[in-house]
């Protein structure tokens, strides 16, 4: 029977606690530049313009269709080599992940913005709105209520796969984890001690996002 | 065809041509509608009675003739560039158009609805647009329901928020595209009652219906459509009560012609 010892974790705190750190602060960066590409390629795929359109979709499908590990690892080794563009692990994983979850946040955000009738953006035209604003006065406050799920499904998924930000040695929760286990041989409290706070971040981060949908619904 | 000289129509339609795919929806279609006339545009589905309204509004862009509103004139077809945004929205501006389904903003209260045009395309002050909308919603007998949200609204009381909303821009001449046909038999006659209020004031209006008692009441001058074509045009008790083409009389078989109009509830 396996004797189980967490009390060994509390001398790696500090570890434990600037790897958490980077982990939230990268995911700050990856959900905000993620939605940024997620706009960009949401409005790209939806454009009047053929080439725009295309654009937008090879972006969409090159980094959906791919394993995240690769991109990451292709962004930080492949790069310099082919383009002669030097990052640091940093860089080059914040930039892999901002487009990994932008791809992603694209197809919700495309998929919000169609679902609305089109007797909306009609009705806004009739009034003498341009696409500009009826898109953001008429189509976007209803289109995000319903993506607000979808959106939030994705962050999440952003906020787990920082984890994989160690392979480039980007000092993150689960590198510094490595480090606590290889040091104390304990790797079995030390990665279940990872997954509960992870948890613990997440858990009470989706019952605040689930409280404010039910009061967006309040409107309609 | 009667032709109003330019000078009092305020709408006037020439050659006007629109094809969906390999589908001829408007063939070489002529409408003029002088100030503060009301013409009716009758005919069954499928007839481009709907899409010919849309054109009015450039909601529908033609492929040929030319649409001129007021003062402003488009033409299209050969050689004539596409206007771009900008242009059409302001045109747009001119002219109110009112859904068969309402098309009201659920995320906004009704005096929202009816303050968006004045705020966001006229850019008026708040307190002059909440004024403009407040006045329009009690034109349509709505003034009480300000702060509800259109879903808590009858179909009836939603489609006069609508008519509300597109006054609300002071256009110049006011599209109905089968503004009753959704509507429960109920709440028919409110409906038409704003629009029949209008036009006694004067308002210069298109309507596209399938009220041919209200036609007959409302409308100068009434049009049958079908297959893409104007089959026959006059004034509009002349052309329901002794319809001189086949095919008007066949499709007028369909309705009670006469009697009163459904009553009103709730129109002040």
């Amino acid at each position: 029977m396996y004797q189980w010892d967490f009390g060994i974790l509390w001398s790696y705190r500090w570890l434990f606690l600037n790897g958490l750190g980077v982990t939230v602060g990268f995911t700050i960066v990856i959900v905000v530049c993620g939605l940024l590409f997620g706009l960009l390629g949401a409005f790209g795929s939806l454009s009047r313009f053929k080439a725009l359109r295309l654009l937008a979709l090879t972006f969409i499908e090159a980094f959906r269709c791919t394993p995240i590990l690769v991109q990451l690892i292709w962004f930080y080794y492949a790069l310099p080599i082919l383009a002669g563009v030097e990052m640091t692990p940093i860089t080059a994983s914040a930039l892999a992940l901002s487009l990994y979850g932008g791809s992603f946040y694209s197809e919700i955000i495309r998929g919000g913005i169609i679902s609305i009738d089109k007797g909306q953006s009609e009705a806004g035209a009739a009034l003498g709105m341009t696409p500009g604003q009826s898109m953001r006065r008429i189509v976007l406050p209803q289109a995000i209520k319903r993506m607000i799920p979808a959106l939030m499904n994705q962050s999440i998924i952003q906020f787990k796969n920082t984890s994989l930000v160690s392979v480039l040695a980007v000092p993150d929760l689960v590198y510094q984890s490595q480090v606590a286990a290889h040091d104390s041989y304990r790797p079995l409290e030390t990665y279940t001690a990872v997954a509960v706070a992870y948890a613990a971040i997440l858990i009470p981060l989706t019952i605040i996002v689930r409280r404010g949908e039910k009061r967006l619904a309040v409107s309609e | 065809m009667s032709e109003p000289s330019h000078s009092t129509s305020k709408i006037e339609i020439r050659a006007l041509r629109k094809s969906f795919g390999s589908n001829e929806v408007l063939k070489n279609i002529n409408l003029d509608v002088a100030k503060g006339g009301v013409v009716a545009l009758i005919g069954p589905s499928g007839s481009g009675k709907s899409t010919l309204l849309r054109c009015i509004n450039l909601l529908v862009v033609p492929d040929g003739g030319s649409v001129r509103v007021a003062d402003t004139r488009f033409a299209f077809g050969d050689g004539s560039n596409l206007p771009d945004v900008k242009t059409l929205a302001r045109f747009r501006a001119t002219t109110g158009m009112v859904f068969q389904h309402f098309n009201l903003f659920p995320h906004m209260t009704t005096l929202q609805n009816v303050m968006e045009g004045p705020l966001t395309v006229r850019r008026m002050a708040r307190a002059d647009a909440e004024k403009l909308a407040r006045a329009q919603l009690a034109k349509v007998g709505l003034a009480e329901k300000a702060d509800q949200y259109p879903a808590t609204l009858s179909g009836g009381q939603k489609q006069r928020v609508a008519i509300a909303r597109a006054l609300a821009m002071e256009p110049d001449v006011m599209l109905f595209d089968e503004a009753t046909s959704a509507l429960d038999p109920e709440l028919v006659g409110e409906v038409l009652n704003v629009i029949q209020q209008l036009a006694s004031e004067g308002m210069t209006m298109v309507i596209v219906t399938h009220e041919i008692a209200f036609a007959r009441e409302v409308a100068d001058r009434l049009i049958f459509m079908r297959d893409g074509v104007v089959v026959e045009e006059g004034p509009a008790r002349q052309v329901i009560d002794n319809p001189r083409e086949a095919a008007t009389r066949a499709f007028l078989s369909h309705f009670h012609r006469t009697g009163a109009l459904p009553p009103a509830n709730a129109t002040s």
